[in-house]
């Protein structure tokens, strides 16, 4: 049977009931046209069980992680709503969280944010008032006990289904499962990890992640994207904060005639590979501004057709 | 301005002790001195008062030239590796960000070593409070940067948390 759901999102959905599930990234447009945001959810909308919307990842500045969501619920998609401590306050923070729920946003993921060094303008304040985990017990907060951090009450609480990030592969490797620990504690019903490109480690972190019995606690989607060719993956691994790209990975790339399709065989190779590790409820796909070839990934990966397409009624049931 | 919670002007021209805190267990047993030193003068420690005037500047300078510390009025420093969490650039105060790069330094300013992998290495080393760092730590109180941390924690204020923080049962 599947345990009660709190939010009613399809992706919790997915996942409570024991399917490996797929979550893809859009890439905010630097645009005011809506239609560039319903151009690449289309092609991501029928491979995925819901789309994540960022918030100027890697602190560049792009259309916000709310007003993509506010799109995309008004066209029947299913986004999951980044928020970054990096930009605003608990205020902003709170009351976002608030718009959001009302436009239709029924999952959130809560990061720390890259730092505003990453940038493209470095010279902005950075902000901080919540960390990630701070962050994720506010959702969890206004979300269950229907009030904001300052105590006053709301007439209507936010009912999303909370999520936060790890990233296994960055030190220090042996805190990296107690922080998770830590999220989950804090509220975290999912995670998504950031980019694997070191399966040995991820299994290592993983096999703590069982004994400390945490994912039976929280849903653990892992990070995977293609990488388009030796160059990228160097200067990602140079750039890109929290991606580690291991040498033998560079090597294989470099040593392929068609580096672009060995990019995409490697990322299924991944994929493949994630989904026999034990505790991974499913897996997060991430590319610059290729949606196509996520779709392409997703399907040569043996993960389509997603389940729910099929489903002709939708029985949810909300915690009272 | 990379930092969050940017140094304090006197942290520069000071003889800088930040060798200390390659000794943590040393640091936590200084820490429960202080504190039990101060335990019997503890009406008197009132905030805005003559004794906060005092206290203010002293210890910016003790804990400045040990922690670099930033005054943030609130210390959690035995639940943090005796590794004051204001200077991360990010202002985290439970637990790395994902950004740590390969060689363990900060993604912020890759000249300095992650400010939490310090905290990780040195909490292992202190047996009194090396394992309040898997607690949680309530959201920083914006509003006590500048004042004592010291007459905090006796006041309670140090302590407090906003209203609706823990005021239902943990989720």
């Amino acid at each position: 049977m599947t345990p009660p759901l709190v939010s009613g999102s399809r992706l919790e959905r997915v996942l409570k009931s024991g399917r490996f599930a797929v979550t893809a990234e859009l890439n905010p447009p630097d645009s005011a046209d809506p239609q560039s945001v319903y151009e690449r959810a289309l092609v991501l909308s029928t491979v995925c069980d819901a789309i994540n919307a960022t918030d100027a990842s890697g602190a560049n500045c792009h259309m916000s992680s709310v007003g993509i969501c506010a799109l995309l619920t008004r066209a029947g998609y299913e986004p999951v709503y980044q928020i970054s401590c990096r930009d605003r306050n608990r205020i902003a923070i709170q009351g976002d969280l608030l718009g959001a729920a009302a436009m239709g946003v029924k999952n959130v993921l809560c990061l720390t944010g890259d730092g505003v060094q990453a940038g493209d303008q470095p010279e902005a304040k950075p902000v901080f008032d919540f960390d990630s985990m701070t962050l994720v017990r506010t959702v969890r907060i206004m979300r269950d006990d229907g009030h904001f951090l300052s105590g006053r009450k709301l007439d209507v609480p936010p009912r999303v289904f909370v999520g936060a990030a790890e990233n296994p592969f960055a030190p220090p490797y042996d805190f990296r499962p107690h922080r998770l620990g830590k999220k989950i504690e804090a509220g975290a019903e999912f995670i998504q990890t950031q980019y694997c490109f070191d399966l040995p480690r991820l299994r290592e972190f993983m096999a703590k992640v069982r004994d400390l019995g945490l994912d039976k606690k929280a849903f653990i989607l892992v990070g995977v994207g293609p990488l388009r060719s030796a160059k990228i993956a160097e200067w990602m691994r140079a750039h890109v904060p929290g991606v580690w790209i291991p040498d033998e990975i560079v090597n294989r790339m470099k040593g392929a005639q068609k580096q672009m399709l060995e990019g995409k065989k490697l990322c299924i190779e991944i994929i493949q590979q994630v989904h026999e590790i034990p505790g991974v409820s499913g897996v997060h796909v991430m590319a610059y501004r290729q949606e196509e070839l996520v779709a392409e990934i997703i399907e040569e990966a043996g993960l389509l057709p997603r389940r729910w397409q099929n489903e002709s009624t939708e029985s949810i049931v909300v915690r009272g | 301005m990379t930092y969050a919670d940017p140094p304090l002007r006197h942290s520069s021209w000071l003889p800088p002790l930040r060798f200390l805190q390659r000794y943590p267990h040393f640091l936590e047993v200084a820490y429960d001195l202080t504190h039990n030193m101060l335990k019997p003068f503890r009406r008197w420690l009132k905030r805005g008062g003559a004794v906060e005037r005092v206290f203010i500047p002293l210890e910016a300078v003790s804990k400045g030239v040990i922690f670099d510390c930033r005054m943030c009025g609130q210390c959690v420093l035995h639940s943090t590796g005796m590794t004051c969490p204001q200077t991360c650039p990010k202002n985290l105060r439970n637990g790395p960000c994902g950004g740590v790069r390969a060689n363990g330094h900060c993604e912020v300013i890759p000249e300095i070593k992650c400010v939490w992998a310090e905290a990780w290495d040195r909490s292992k080393r202190m047996p009194a409070y090396g394992k309040e760092i898997l607690q949680l730590n309530p959201p920083t109180n914006r509003s006590l940067r500048g004042t004592s941390a010291w007459i905090n924690d006796f006041t309670g204020d140090g302590k407090k948390t906003p209203m609706g923080w823990g005021l239902d049962s943990k989720p």
